[in-house]
């Protein structure tokens, strides 16, 4: 296998899209936004529970590829217990990542297995579609959210 | 590169490797990896014939079309005609008029959906699409649709994706006015049975339209024999250019709709009292056509013609039937419609993986498939499926091809589990 398929599909990401992490709907969230890839017709929604300015729990639902799965699956772990300052950052600064704008530095820990994305354009949107969502979320879009 | 001297050698008895050298696309490499090409129905490569024929009108035979007096304006106005010419033959036309160069289906079936359904569609009366149609078959009828208060109908499919006649039998009625329907599914391969589907839409005075993209470059097409009133395909399907299509229609429906868009080349006298209308197949043809690309598609029927159709439909049909037996031996493998009646296209999922991280794995072995809805999300929704991984063949593919197809899905089972 090639050096950078290895790096798409490593454990770590398997495991989260195996296995993801904060799946399932939110009962009462404070704060929901979908997104829509209309090219393969994948789907996610992120849900948030905001308490003043801090993300008290986030969770997801979503049907998509390994890479989208695992990317939201992430996103929910690591913005759990952050500040929506703190999470609009960490949006960015994925969104640099993948999009091969800037190297991981260790700050966005598992996340960063995903900077492997960015040898496989037509893949990064599948990486940032939950990110969006969130986005849209904590802007209190209620438009969704289109990779297209 | 392996390019052939000579690309107008006709090839007398089949042989897949001859036909390869035809296409220069296929000795290129993708990831350091022979290019193994399996998405030919969503745009098939192009031999040297049509590429030979593209270059050669703009070095040689250039010029706008059907109004200079000029030489060349001639001799461009020749070659274009002479590929209307070949394309009524293709699909077996009464006459030129009744072949009208579009961009592609899409622009075909809008036409019809936009002229002669506004002039003859009202509020109650009924249009039947079946379930597999692709999106450019379903939306510009909604439209119309929603302009005129017509009733849309769907015609279900079961659980192998064959087409329930027995369904549409039932949902025919005097208030059906339109039917639109596919030959051949892109998602699923089914060939549906456009002759009885025609037929007995007529006995209830009902007009045809036949989606003939997927047909176009594997099945004989007679368009008198199964009496459609309206069939479309697109040029880059068949080996030919893309932004090119033909709508073939009835002459006398054609004569009795009005023009879909205004502009030059379609008129026969403008003031600003009152224009009258070129006739066919002029009157549909508005601004300067897609000259190059109507001269391609001639040179590409040009081509399915010297290699023969039944020579392709049998050797796609091997490839079909193998193809089906190897992927039928992977783990945890389902193929998505398995019509008895089927063209060469293989729609299948793999249990527990997305069809994107399939199509992203495999193209690191250098092999094309499409992932995705293939703008039929009706189909998929059918099924209960997102998306599918499809591998759609050509003539020019082989079975070491289908063999690196299965080898490159049991490294995705590899990785994946």
């Amino acid at each position: 296998m090639s050096g950078s398929l290895k790096k798409l599909y490593q454990e770590v990401i398997l495991d989260h899209s195996r296995h993801p992490r904060n799946f399932g709907t939110m009962a009462k969230p404070d704060k929901s936004a979908s997104g829509n890839n209309p090219l393969c017709g994948d789907k996610v929604t992120v849900f948030l529970t905001i308490e003043g300015d801090n993300i008290l729990d986030t969770s997801f639902d979503a049907r998509g590829c390994a890479i989208s799965i695992a990317s939201a699956s992430m996103m929910t772990e690591m913005v759990k217990g952050k500040s929506i300052e703190q999470a609009k950052t960490l949006y960015e600064k994925f969104t640099a990542i993948v999009t091969g704008q800037t190297g991981p530095s260790g700050e966005l820990a598992d996340l960063e297995t995903l900077s492997g994305v960015k040898d496989f354009p037509t893949r990064i949107k599948c990486a940032t579609l939950s990110w969006h969502a969130m986005s849209a979320a904590l802007d209190n879009s209620d438009k969704e959210v289109k990779t297209e | 590169m392996a390019t052939k001297m000579d690309s107008k050698i006709h090839h007398n008895k089949f042989d897949v490797d001859l036909v390869r050298l035809d296409f220069p696309i296929l000795s290129e490499q993708v990831h350091g990896k022979p290019f193994i090409y399996f998405d030919s129905a969503a745009s098939s490569q192009k031999p040297c014939s049509v590429i030979d024929a593209v270059s050669n009108v703009y070095r040689r035979e250039y010029s706008n079309v059907h109004r200079g007096v000029h030489y060349m304006s001639q001799k461009a106005t020749d070659a274009m005609e002479a590929a209307r010419k070949k394309i009524c033959n293709f699909i077996n036309a009464d006459n030129i008029r009744e072949v009208i160069f579009v961009r592609g289906a899409t622009e075909g079936i809008n036409l019809v959906a936009s002229s002669w359904g506004r002039s003859n569609l009202k509020a109650g009366d009924e249009i039947i699409l079946s379930m597999m149609e692709h999106h450019s078959n379903i939306v510009p009828w909604q439209i119309i649709a929603e302009e005129t208060g017509t009733l849309i109908k769907v015609v279900p499919i079961d659980d192998k994706g064959v087409f329930d006649m027995d369904a549409y039998l039932n949902m025919l009625s005097n208030r059906t006015k339109f039917v639109a329907i596919t030959h051949v599914s892109n998602a699923l391969g089914t060939v549906l049975p456009v002759s009885e589907i025609i037929g007995t839409a007529h006995e209830k005075g009902a007009k045809v339209l036949v989606d003939g993209c997927q047909a176009a470059p594997h099945l004989e097409l007679d368009v008198r024999a199964m009496d459609a009133d309206f069939y479309v395909f697109s040029g880059h399907k068949i080996y030919g250019p893309s932004g090119i299509g033909v709508l073939y229609g009835k002459e006398e429906i054609l004569d009795s709709m009005p023009p879909y868009q205004g502009g030059g080349e379609m008129i026969d006298v403008v003031t600003f009292e009152k224009t009258t209308y070129a006739d066919l197949p002029f009157k549909f043809e508005a601004g300067t056509p897609h000259i190059s690309g109507a001269i391609g598609m001639g040179a590409a029927i040009d081509y399915i013609n010297s290699v023969g159709l039944n020579n392709i439909a049998a050797h796609e049909m091997d490839l079909l039937s193998y193809g089906t037996e190897k992927l039928k031996g992977i783990n945890r493998l389902q193929i998505i419609g398995e019509a008895p009646e089927k063209a060469a296209i293989l729609s299948f999922n793999l249990d527990g993986v997305h069809p994107h991280d399939v199509g992203t794995i495999i193209d690191m072995e250098g092999i094309a498939v499409r992932t995705g809805h293939h703008c039929a999300q009706p189909v998929m929704e059918r099924f209960n499926i997102a998306a599918t991984i499809r591998a759609s063949i050509g003539l020019y593919n082989r079975r070491d091809e289908i063999d690196a197809l299965v080898a490159g899905l049991q490294r995705v089972r590899g990785i994946f589990g």
